[in-house]
């Protein structure tokens, strides 16, 4: 009866699991087959869509990558991502670090008011937004993203590179101190290089912040050649009222998946900082 | 009140047995401790008395009934661990009638039950408070209370009292004895502090990876270890061990003394002893030194009482004793105690 | 010299410099933002009191005007509905699904990093590109969900719903989209949650004979109350304040059924030129989010036991 039980719980518990996965996975899958689709099969409404009809190709991607921006879309990607890294962690850094050790009383007020900017979102921001950036003459340049988007990266770093300092012990530090070095520098050569997982976790979610951003690159740009992926594929990838679907999926894979990859190494970390503070 | 016990118990985990083939029975009433230090396979042996894990291999019996394949829910014991696990968002009054009202159990007859478990344990002003707002002795006294509130046939308690102040803890244990002589509940205790072990328990059951050592009384496993491992465990300082194959044979510090302590008649065997170090501990004075020959060069300690007035200087050598009937020989390759000729 | 006057605080000099050393460090994120999302706000706030447009520079101060026409706009109110249905109904779902996510994951089992990575994937990929993957998976011909209901028999043959052309299918299908990028997130930070009860507390529930639904309803579920309800805040103000999912779905439509404020404000403001009256609806997100974040905090502050 007991054996009765865990069986029927594992069954349950693996069909959950399964049941989920399926919901998450499916649409990448479906991407995944879309992708090497010949575009006849695609259309074809009697032919099986999970099984290729007609035999798998590389036409779509072909289109991809040399009859669309596409790849000049990724390269502004990254080159807005590099930039805007290093401004985050310029500024979120030390200023984790003085709330971590610095701070004393005010220091977790201070925190939380950080933390509340996100109560102004993007979708309110962008207005007056708009107006500003033409009047910089950043109008339709990847500079105003670069200009804008620590405005949504440094907070949640300030809050994420905090945790990590605090966890370090303060023995460390003051070890460092009695040997000579400033607390400055003991900031620079003790502290920093021991938390670089965090600033690693860092690195790794304001680029995915950057990749996924939506509203502020439609707003400011509009010529395909200064794009991000994030906007480039939903508008320019679609040829009137033809969509290239092939080519769409593939693009939304070959974004995705290095992303995927990057993050599941840093998840936990990411996690850990979303829950510590936010209870305390 | 209920005899528990596990037959051939094994516990193996990722190819290494936690718990090999133990042997154990215990009495009715009886207050055993199982005595071992950190992964000698206690609280896993303990545990699987729970119905907590699930044996690899062998039987757990309670009363006669084979309970093995039992969820913890069906063997009507209760369970003290060492953090308390008391239900931190619930108060006194909800943790100690959480079992009751588990059972079905509801309104006046809860509370009669509560209010007499609080009661025995001084806690009836504490029903309304949260575990957070109680000291470390008070929440104990709370993990106790819920132990009995469902008057179970065993009690097994895991290492309760190593999270209180030393201080406490002696107080503690003496509550703790009383309480289950009371009660008359068959119980099972886990520590790895022998003095714990010795003050409360009816027998000690000596563990070390997984395996039994010795099964007996306090007096037992002191005076007749049955092998080196647990001559060595229980007393403080540790036995004095010296190789001399194909024998190890051993000797307690507060038996070898100065020879001046010993009447010249008795049968006695002689150390040449050299002093290194002395410690004052108040009640007692320990002696460390060197032994020479004929006996080999190994450090041994003494321990001699205040009561014992001899003088002993660091540097010293002097002559040390020990009655003969007080030497215990082991084999040298398996520890194992050799029956006296 | 009188007694009195000398130094009876005494400065430490390293102190001081410490604190100088905070504040330098804390200042350029603290001027960033204040810079960036304060000043932008206040903007805000201004424009939504003018007469701003996207083609002139000219700006004339107007009261409340933008604002008495909003209130007076049928489309705004349905926006606004639509935008709290939106929010709660796919957080509520998010939740539950979390949490029943997260407790089947909180077992070790084999290939269970292969599960994270795959249950991870909508949280990670851009919301613009995973929501045109569901376009295709929408798509009034070629709906790969229209076709494997037909092929299985599960729809008759005369059932082919328009996901995003039908008004409540619209909306469920927006929903749906939602809550599957935001399932991730919530999962994991319940897991967080879980795994940060020890075990020693279900030990003990298990030994005072609790069975499964007991245990969930008086034991897992309120202590896990606080991390939940960080998710759920996260996923509201993540929730009510996009407009990817929309715009790249079904564009507000069809027929207004799926705008949301936030679309709405970008579709008035920046496609339609009235910076005004964009501003002005965008603002209506503030109040609420504000409400929500006092509320949910409270809350979990108040389940807190620790």
């Amino acid at each position: 009866m007991q054996m009765l039980k865990n069986i029927g719980g594992r069954i349950g518990h693996f069909g959950i699991i399964a049941a989920f996965t399926a919901f998450t996975a499916f649409p990448f899958y479906w991407m995944l087959i879309t992708t090497f689709k010949q575009t006849n099969d695609l259309i074809n409404v009697k032919n099986n869509p999970f099984l290729y009809n007609m035999p798998p190709t590389l036409e779509n991607l072909r289109i991809l990558f040399f009859d669309t921006q596409y790849m000049i879309w990724l390269l502004n990607t990254l080159g807005v991502g590099v930039l805007v890294v290093m401004i985050t962690l310029l500024l979120a850094v030390p200023a984790g670090y003085s709330l971590a050790r610095l701070a004393g009383r005010w220091g977790q007020q201070l925190a939380i008011g950080i933390f509340l900017t996100y109560l102004i979102p993007p979708t309110i921001l962008f207005i007056p937004f708009s107006r500003i950036i033409s009047n910089l003459g950043l109008q339709d340049s990847l500079w105003s993203l670069v200009l804008v988007y620590p405005s949504f990266t440094v907070p949640f770093c300030t809050w994420l590179m905090m945790g990590f300092f605090k966890s370090v012990p303060k023995d460390i530090e003051e070890a460092a101190m009695i040997d000579g070095l400033s607390r400055f520098g003991a900031f620079l050569k003790v502290v920093v290089p021991i938390s670089s997982a965090g600033i690693l976790t860092v690195i790794i979610f304001t680029l995915t912040l950057v990749m996924q951003e939506f509203v502020y690159a439609l707003t400011f740009i509009t010529s395909s050649s200064q794009l991000t992926v994030s906007i480039g594929v939903p508008t320019f990838l679609v040829r009137g009222d033809v969509y290239f679907w092939g080519s769409l999926m593939g693009a939304c894979l070959i974004v995705s998946i290095p992303i995927a990859i990057l993050y599941n190494f840093f998840v936990d970390r990411f996690v850990a900082g979303f829950t510590v503070g936010a209870i305390k | 009140m209920a005899t528990v016990e596990a037959r051939s118990i094994t516990k193996s985990f990722d190819g290494s047995n936690a718990v090999d083939g133990i042997n154990l029975l215990v009495k009715e009433g009886e207050f055993l401790v199982l005595l071992g230090p950190s992964g000698s396979g206690k609280s896993t042996l303990l545990r699987m008395i729970a119905g907590l894990e699930v044996p690899t291999s062998g039987d757990i019996l309670i009363n006669g009934k084979i309970v093995t394949l039992l969820p913890p829910k069906a063997r009507n014991i209760a369970m003290v661990f060492q953090s308390y696990a008391l239900y931190p968002h619930l108060s006194v009054f909800k943790n100690i009638a959480f079992p009751l009202e588990a059972q079905g159990m509801k309104g006046e007859a809860v509370k009669s039950r509560v209010e007499r478990a609080a009661a025995m344990f001084g806690i009836g002003r504490l029903l309304a408070r949260k575990p957070r707002q109680l000291s470390g002795g008070e929440r104990q006294r709370v993990a106790l209370a819920r132990a009995v509130v469902r008057e179970p046939v065993v009690f097994l308690l895991d290492e309760p009292l190593s999270n209180l102040d030393a201080k406490l803890r002696t107080t503690a244990r003496d509550e703790l004895q009383q309480f289950q002589r009371r009660l008359g509940t068959t119980t099972i205790y886990v520590t790895h502090d022998q003095i714990e072990a010795m003050g409360l328990g009816d027998r000690i059951a000596v563990l070390n990876h997984g395996k039994l050592h010795q099964l007996g009384s306090p007096q037992e496993v002191y005076d007749d270890p049955a092998d080196t491992f647990v001559a060595t465990f229980i007393g403080s300082p540790p036995m004095n061990l010296v190789e001399e194959t194909p024998h190890t044979i051993g000797f307690r510090p507060e038996q070898f003394l100065p020879i001046e302590c010993y009447n010249s008649a008795d049968d006695l065997i002689r150390f040449p002893f050299i002093v290194t170090r002395l410690e004052y501990l108040g009640a007692d004075r320990l002696v460390y030194g060197t032994l020479t020959t004929p006996h080999p060069e190994v450090k041994v300690i003494s321990k001699l009482p205040t009561a014992v007035t001899v003088a002993v200087e660091k540097g010293q050598r002097h002559e040390f004793a020990l009655p003969r009937k007080d030497l215990k020989r082991f084999d040298s390759q398996s520890g194992l105690k050799v029956k006296a000729q | 010299m009188n007694r009195s006057t000398a130094a009876v605080q005494v400065r430490s000099p390293l102190l001081e410099e410490e604190q100088w050393l905070g504040r330098m460090m804390l200042a350029p994120a603290v001027i960033y933002i204040a810079a960036l999302v304060g000043f932008p706000f206040l903007l805000a706030i201004y424009y939504s009191l003018s007469d701003a447009t996207v083609g002139s520079q000219a700006l004339h101060f107007v009261g409340f005007r933008n604002f008495q026409r909003i209130l007076e706009n049928s489309i705004f109110w349905t926006s606004l509905r639509n935008a709290l249905v939106f929010t709660f109904v796919s957080q509520l779902l998010v939740v539950i699904l979390g949490k029943i996510l997260a407790m089947a994951l909180y077992q070790d089992f084999r290939g269970k990093w292969l599960v994270r990575f795959l249950i991870l994937l909508p949280w990670v990929a851009p919301i613009s590109l995973g929501s045109i993957g569901w376009l295709w998976i929408f798509d009034p011909v070629y709906s790969i969900i229209n076709w494997a209901g037909q092929a299985s028999g599960l729809f008759g043959p005369a059932t082919w719903p328009i996901w995003l052309g039908q008004p409540n299918l619209a909306m469920a299908s927006v929903i749906m989209v939602d809550v599957w990028r935001l399932l991730p997130l919530a999962t994991v930070i319940i897991l967080a949650g879980l795994s940060s009860i020890p075990q020693d507390i279900h030990d003990a529930a298990q030994v005072d004979g609790a069975g499964f639904w007991r245990h969930l309803v008086y034991i897992n579920i309120p202590l896990v109350m606080p991390i939940m309800l960080v998710a759920l805040l996260f996923g509201i103000v993540f929730t009510f304040t996009d407009m990817i999912v929309i715009y790249v779905l079904t564009r507000g439509g069809p027929y207004d059924t799926t705008q949301v404020i936030a679309s709405y404000a970008y579709f008035t403001g920046i496609q339609g030129g009235d910076l005004a009256e964009g501003a002005a609806i965008s603002l209506f997100l503030f109040p609420l989010l504000v409400a929500a974040a006092i509320f949910l905090l409270t809350l979990a502050k108040r389940t807190e036991v620790t």
